[in-house]
């Protein structure tokens, strides 16, 4: 069963979370849910610093040993540090995809695009339609 | 989609489940790595129900197979397994599969799935035209098939079969008794390891499934699906036919010159014998990436910023840790050592060609 999600962030649809700092920055990871769904990962493309990335766009890729899924970005931004640990261990977002697994992290350009987010609970009412 | 009879315990099992070629197959129950390592270090069990079999009988059926396959029969035995390919008039692969002599003058093919049709009405139209005296039946709703692979197959399987198989040889075969049931038990698959595939009819297929993985759980036994199944035949450097070979592929393009005879006559060997004098101009060979990066299906493969080739599947690789892959390149990039460079997104990842397979186990 995939772990609670936490009340101190934002999710997508697209199963990624997001907290916002109030230096205007935001960390990213995939939901536990998510890497359930992908299972064993074994690799992880992360996006160079200074990336700029639109709502909605690619900013990394996680591939299992079987598919490849990419990550979005919640919201628009600039990419200002990736998690490099996931280079040498990938399975650190399975381990851990709330905390030790996060992704990217983000200079938010427009905090508006955070209204179009999910809380934690309307994530989780998304995810029993899914499962309906 | 179609379901094989064991569907209804996958789902119990809780398996993902994909459409593949039109069956819905569990691609896996746990995950692909954990399967994968469990088949290489104890053993595996694979519901292979949707492979087709197809019954050949009569005083003229080696003629037939010996015109419509490229592997000399003549000197089959009975017991014995042969591999060999299926080729159209331009000498393209229609299918690779295996050929079973159940007895003089009565084989059992054993297709590919997706194929099956096809193998069936290009070898019925062949025997029907040239009037050869033979009876043709498609047993592939009648037969059930389950593999066991890995290292603990035998021990497990012996617990249940009436016969001795320490005598069973690679590539060969018995008719015996399984948990009771009527099987054939022949000793091959499509993993790299020791391992047996057992077909039994389909109406007690789910019960010999239920026995031998209660039984088999004591050595590590558990079911895997058709990503490990994948992943396992990619190491041990098997092709998969409608991903690294279809027919627009003739076997000397590929590592099947071995199953073709020349010194017999067969449907395609005139289009292959003229590809021959020509020269072929591509080749499948295994590949490594040693940049970041993971090769998949459809990816393009570059030579110093030249287009060489395209690869036809690629995964990561459980038992060695590295991306391995398998692709058609140039004929003059295809000696092993040559570097090469996969495009994976926007990037470009430094790769080799690598002798096949990338993995062998130690006997």
């Amino acid at each position: 069963m995939a772990k609670p999600n936490p009340q101190d962030r934002y999710y997508s649809r697209d199963h990624e979370w997001l907290i916002y700092y109030s230096d205007g920055t935001a960390l990213i990871g995939i939901t536990d849910y998510a890497q359930e769904m992908l299972t064993d990962i074994v690799f992880v493309d992360l996006p160079e610093i200074g990336r700029r990335v639109v709502q909605h766009a690619t900013v990394a890729v996680i591939e299992s040993v079987k598919s490849v899924s990419d990550v979005f970005a919640p919201v628009s931004g600039e990419v200002i540090e990736v998690n490099s640990r996931l280079e040498d261990s990938p399975e650190l977002i399975n381990q851990d995809a709330f905390g030790e697994g996060w992704i990217v992290k983000m200079i938010v350009e427009d905090p508006e695009e955070l209204n179009m987010l999910l809380t934690a609970a309307d994530y989780e009412e998304m995810l029993n339609e899914e499962k309906e | 989609m179609k379901r094989t009879p064991l569907y209804e315990k996958h789902v119990g099992l809780k398996a993902k489940i994909i459409d593949f070629g039109g069956w819905a197959m569990p691609v896996q129950y746990t995950n692909v790595m954990d399967e994968h390592r469990t088949t290489r270090s104890a053993a595996g069990l694979f519901d292979i129900c949707h492979m087709g079999e197809i019954e050949v009988k009569g005083p003229q059926a080696l003629n037939l197979l010996q015109l419509v396959l490229t592997r000399n029969l003549a000197e089959q035995t009975t017991g014995q397994v042969k591999l060999s390919a299926l080729l159209n008039e331009e000498g393209g692969i229609i299918d690779d599969l295996t050929v079973y002599k159940m007895e003089e003058d009565s084989y059992m093919l054993v297709t590919n799935a997706t194929p099956k049709d096809r193998d069936w009405g290009w070898i019925k139209s062949i025997q029907e035209q040239r009037e050869f005296n033979c009876v043709l039946q498609d047993v592939s709703e009648q037969t059930g098939k389950l593999d066991l692979q890995g290292p603990r197959s035998e021990e497990i399987l012996q617990k249940f079969a009436a016969a001795d198989l320490k005598n069973l040889k690679f590539y060969h075969f018995c008719k015996t008794h399984v948990a009771g049931f009527e099987a054939i038990v022949s000793r091959s698959g499509y993993t790299g390891e020791d391992g047996f595939e057992i077909y039994v009819r389909c109406n007690v297929v789910g019960l010999l499934w239920d026995k031998l993985l209660s039984a088999g759980a004591a050595f590590g036994l558990k079911p895997c699906g058709l990503g490990a199944r994948d992943t396992l035949r990619l190491e041990a450097g098997m092709m998969l036919n409608g991903q690294d070979m279809d027919e627009t592929v003739s076997p000397l393009e590929v590592p099947y010159g071995w199953i073709v005879d020349e010194q017999k006559e067969f449907i395609g060997k005139a289009a292959l014998m003229a590809k021959k004098k020509s020269g072929i101009t591509r080749k499948l060979v295994g590949i490594e990436v040693t940049g970041r990066g993971i090769a998949r299906h459809g990816y393009k493969i570059f030579k110093n910023e030249r287009e060489v080739g395209v690869i036809t599947s690629g995964t990561f690789s459980p038992t060695l840790n590295k991306a391995i892959a398998m692709g058609f390149v140039d004929i003059v990039c295809s000696a092993p050592g040559t570097p090469l460079e996969i495009a994976i997104r926007e990037s470009m990842a430094e790769a080799k060609v690598v002798e096949l397979p990338f993995y062998k186990r130690l006997k």
